[in-house]
């Protein structure tokens, strides 16, 4: 069965304000799922709330729109329950790094096999515009009354420190980039962040296109902009843990870690870190049930005719006098 | 022969070994066919605060606590100065002899408002500050005196068995005050050897070495000492009789029902349930392959009911279990779930609010909230079990509501139950149905649609991973795809459609298990939850003296089920509250719902629960025209 993109699209008017960088993301996840072939009915789309929140009704698959801030559970919940599904949440800097923090950094100890991706703009676009946690501190976006305040939070980094095993940067404007991004994550062997940079043409005024394309910062010599992006791939970065050893884990953690901190002038895409040596969700439980891939929650068989088929004689016979 | 009623009690440092003793005291009254109901307090503390376990053993079915102590055992100073004044004035103390000097500022974990209160008894008594003048004035009292003294038990015993490390061993204390208390009751030394064995099964060495300390300290009481006043005697046993805790009853049955997600973030008392269900969460299915629960730990309660809300939506009968303040942070998902129809069932153990109130302690404080718990309306059930047996079949039907409505289930539970262990029936999986409402297994090509119009309000539901069967949710208003709508006529039809499924199922669950009728009277108590057990407790005693009370006990809560309730109340003249919170919660949704009001309230909110003693107390007042309209309970500490 060859998948076509256009399989993966619904009807439904899309909302997002002209130029918007989300529109770029839903693409680089149609492509994704189209050329990885996976049936409409085996993936499911998780979205936060927010501008990002209305992505998995632009996706013709399973699309649940949750919760400010609680995509992970809710997607952690589903992916658990039926191990088959390709599992993608989806939402923005303030849904997953504000409000929904704790639950990002408490997926990253999990590792269940998904996918997170996370629209990064820097504001709260539908609320009009306050900083959200990855807002440089001393920036003053558009609708801001006064400059922010607060440090901004590292996704990169805090992905790292959070134990995710899979750990990359994406920019919407580059959606070929993006789809290799999507189908690396989903193909992980374990939780896969995707930290992707994600002008708001509305409200961020500051880290805007022009901005990421270095369009401030020209070249005197050539007359060309410098661009702040740049992909990780092209400098020989090598983001895998090849071996299972811990010189080999810090050396690549050390140094996904200093790649994550560059910003100003120069920012890095790609894949920052990845390790599939740490064993997914899955195979911890299976280590403690043995048939649960085999025989997942939302397959086991509960019933016959209305009547229970578990049979807990024995938790019951442990019980009588 | 009369009948056989009598409640032991013994107290310790919590992380004493406490449980274990009432455990095996329990385990072998049981095995000697006696009914058994005990209870668990304890303070908010991993060692060294005052804990206790009550254990009220009968030869007749009890289901409550009694106000006052048969037999206190206390081998620390603190049981005894908090405890004596229970004791009955024809009941025993069995106590460390070595103790008799202790005054009570020694004992540190005696907290102030306490202390001033036994000294003003004992300057009363013209006692002094310590044990002994507590003691002088139980046994002025008529009470009998045991003095024990355990170290030196242990230390002959080191010394006949050879074996210098149990000199040391402070916890098996536990053990000899049980065999000294069951030798003097006058029950055989075998079931109490069995309940040892079975207590530590899963360590050989420490069993043995127990049932020698048992033994030794068994013949010990019945050589020495003369025989307790009241004696327990051996009956025949009834078969297939368990001895459960409360909480085990909600994880039976959900893993009876086919509940195989399970999230939580661990809280006092709902915590043992899901520890349960990891303990055993592998298992036999019939003519199939093992099945087995997921259970999950989670980071908060939101994420809990968020992992289950996601598995719900594969198919998978999942649930969370929580107490109030968990509870309260899953107030927003609730809606979720609420808006998008999913069934999920929320147990929920209730201790004292607000906020973290006494968490340890007795409640049934949050009703009025898991009613209203979340913004805006919609619809779910609140149904309330009354005991541990009632929790494991009731489990099993709020999973049948939760899918034929596709509605999210509150399961009111409570500490009292979840830290009960009683003898009851052995729980019958074959009187347990599953009715999985119009969850689809296949789904033809023609255009799936979640929210499909339906007359009973219900559409036939759809799970991740069907082919076909693509739908969406989202928490915003939708269409009957599930996409977001904010269309007036739209919003009309989905507003109305979930509503109505709440008066679906007010006619279609079977009255009987709306509420339960035990008797209509002119006096009727309305109650809810565990206070059934004390209630029937003390209308067996009122009976006793010739006096008939009615009691209707209301397990679906919400929706609430008026009519039915206002006929059955049509021929009583005065109806009476009982409930543990302090604003009768369900007396308000009484006033709120029927064309009349509540007459009397007896409320108790300490934390402690109700003792059929105090029911039948303060139902006689009001029989006797002589109580307030609103009666306070207070006994326990």
């Amino acid at each position: 069965m060859v998948s076509n993109v256009a399989d993966y699209k619904t009807d439904v008017h899309n909302d997002w304000c002209p130029g918007c960088g989300d529109f770029g993301i839903v693409s680089a996840i149609q492509m994704a799922l189209a050329e990885m072939e996976i049936p409409r009915h085996k993936a499911a789309v998780f979205s936060g709330v927010g501008c990002s929140g209305k992505t998995s009704h632009y996706l013709n698959t399973y699309g649940v729109h949750t919760l400010h801030g609680r995509v992970l559970p809710f997607s952690q919940g589903a992916k658990l329950a039926n191990p088959e599904m390709t599992v993608v949440a989806v939402g923005g800097d303030g849904d997953g790094l504000g409000i929904g923090a704790g639950h990002f950094v408490a997926a990253g100890r999990r590792n269940v096999d998904m996918t997170y991706i996370i629209f990064n703009n820097g504001v709260y676009g539908l609320t009009k515009g306050q900083a959200s946690p990855t807002l440089k501190l001393g920036l003053k976006t558009k609708s801001l009354p006064e400059p922010n305040v607060n440090q901004s939070v590292n996704p990169i980094a805090l992905a790292i420190a959070s134990g995710y095993t899979f750990v990359a940067r994406g920019y919407a404007y580059d959606v070929r980039q993006l789809k290799d991004l999507i189908v690396a994550a989903v193909k992980h062997r374990g939780l896969s962040f995707l930290d992707v940079l994600q002008p708001c043409p509305t409200y961020n005024d500051i880290n805007t296109r022009d901005w990421f394309s270095g369009m401030d910062n020209i070249d005197e010599m050539t007359n060309k902009p410098r661009p702040r992006i740049y992909k990780l791939e092209d400098t020989g970065y090598d983001a895998f843990v090849h071996i299972d050893s811990p010189d080999e884990e810090n050396e690549k953690l050390t140094q996904a870690l200093i790649k994550s901190n560059e910003w100003d002038s120069k920012i890095p895409t790609g894949i920052f870190y990845k390790n599939e040596i740490i064993a997914p969700y899955d195979e911890r439980m299976s280590a403690r049930i043995p048939n649960y891939l085999e025989n997942p929650p939302a397959y086991q068989e509960i019933s016959y005719a209305g009547k229970s088929l578990t049979d807990i004689s024995k938790m019951l016979d442990a019980l009588e006098i | 022969m009369s009948s056989i009623d009598l409640t032991w009690v013994i107290g310790g440092p919590q992380g004493g070994g406490v449980e274990t003793a009432a455990n095996i005291f329990a385990g072998a009254c049981a095995g000697c066919g006696l009914k058994v109901f005990g209870k668990r307090e304890y303070y908010s503390n991993i060692k060294g605060e005052h804990s206790y376990f009550g254990v009220r053993v009968s030869d007749k079915i009890i289901r409550s606590n009694v106000s006052g102590i048969t037999m206190l055992v206390g081998f620390d100073a603190e049981t005894l100065f908090r405890h004596a004044d229970e004791v009955f004035d024809d009941g025993a103390i069995v106590y460390e002899s070595n103790l008799v000097a202790m005054q009570i500022d020694e004992v540190p974990t005696l907290d102030a408002q306490f202390k001033a209160r036994l000294k003003k008894h004992l300057v009363s008594k013209n006692k002094p500050f310590t044990i002994q003048g507590l003691l002088d004035e139980s046994k002025e009292r008529g009470i009998t005196l045991y003095p024990v003294s355990f170290k030196e038990i242990l230390a002959n015993l080191s010394d006949e068995t050879k074996n210098p490390k149990i000199r040391g061993m402070f916890r098996m204390q536990n053990v000899l005050a049980v065999s000294v208390s069951i030798g003097l009751l006058g029950l055989p030394p075998e079931t109490l050897l069995k309940s040892v064995g079975s207590i530590f099964s899963r360590k050989a060495d420490i069993a043995e070495m127990n049932k020698i300390a048992a033994n030794y300290a068994y013949n010990l009481a019945t050589v020495k000492y003369s025989k307790f006043r009241y004696q327990l005697s051996q009956i025949p046993k009834e078969d297939h009789t368990m001895l459960v805790q409360g909480f085990q009853s909600t994880s039976l049955g959900k893993i009876a029902c086919g509940c195989r997600f399970q999230s939580y973030y661990p809280i006092t008392p709902a915590s043992d349930e899901s520890v349960f269900l990891e303990s055993n969460e592998i298992f036999e299915v019939e003519n199939n392959r093992p099945g087995s629960t997921l259970v999950v730990q989670t980071e908060d309660e939101i994420s809990a009911i968020g992992m289950v809300i996601g598995s719900a939506l594969t198919g998978t009968r999942s649930s969370t279990s929580t107490s109030g303040p968990g509870f309260s942070l899953m107030a927003e998902a609730l809606g979720w779930a609420g808006i998008n129809e999913v069934p999920i069932v929320i147990t929920l153990y209730q201790r004292s609010g607000p906020s973290t109130g006494l968490p340890t302690r007795h409640g049934q404080d949050d009703l009025q909230f898991a009613i209203h718990a979340g913004h805006g309306d919609f619809p779910r059930i609140v149904y309330a079990s009354g005991d541990t047996e009632e929790g494991f079949y009731d489990t099993a039907k709020c999973f049948n509501f939760a899918d034929v409505y596709q509605i999210p289930v509150i399961h009111m539970m409570d500490k009292f139950i979840a830290s009960t262990v009683s003898t009851v029936k052995r729980f019958d999986s074959t009187k347990i149905t599953i009715e999985r409402g119009k969850l689809l297994e296949k789904i033809g090509e023609s255009g799936y649609q979640r929210f499909t119009p339906s007359p009973d309000g219900i559409s036939p539901r759809s799970r991740l991973g069907l082919e076909n069967g693509i739908f969406w949710n989202t928490g915003d208003e939708s269409d009957e795809a599930g996409h977001i709508s904010e269309d007036p006529e739209n919003r009309i039809y989905k507003m109305d459609k979930r509503a109505h499924k709440l008066e679906v199922a007010l006619e279609k669950i079977p009255k009987e298990d709306q509420a339960t009728n035990y008797g209509i009277s002119d006096f009727c108590i309305l109650s809810w939850g565990s206070t059934k057990g004390p209630i029937l407790d003390a209308i067996d005693m009122l009976k006793k003296e010739g006096l008939k009370v009615g009691f209707i006990q209301i397990k679906m809560l919400h929706p609430f089920p008026a009519q039915y309730i206002q006929s059955l109340l049509s021929g009583v003249k005065t109806i009476i509250d009982i409930e543990a919170n302090q604003s009768g919660q369900m007396g308000s949704l009484l006033n709120e719902y029927l064309d009349r009001k509540v007459d009397y309230y007896i409320l108790k909110y300490t934390g402690r629960p109700i003792t059929c003693n105090e029911v039948f107390d303060s139902i006689k007042k009001i029989i006797d025209n002589k109580a307030e309209k609103k009666q306070v309970l207070t006994y326990g500490i």
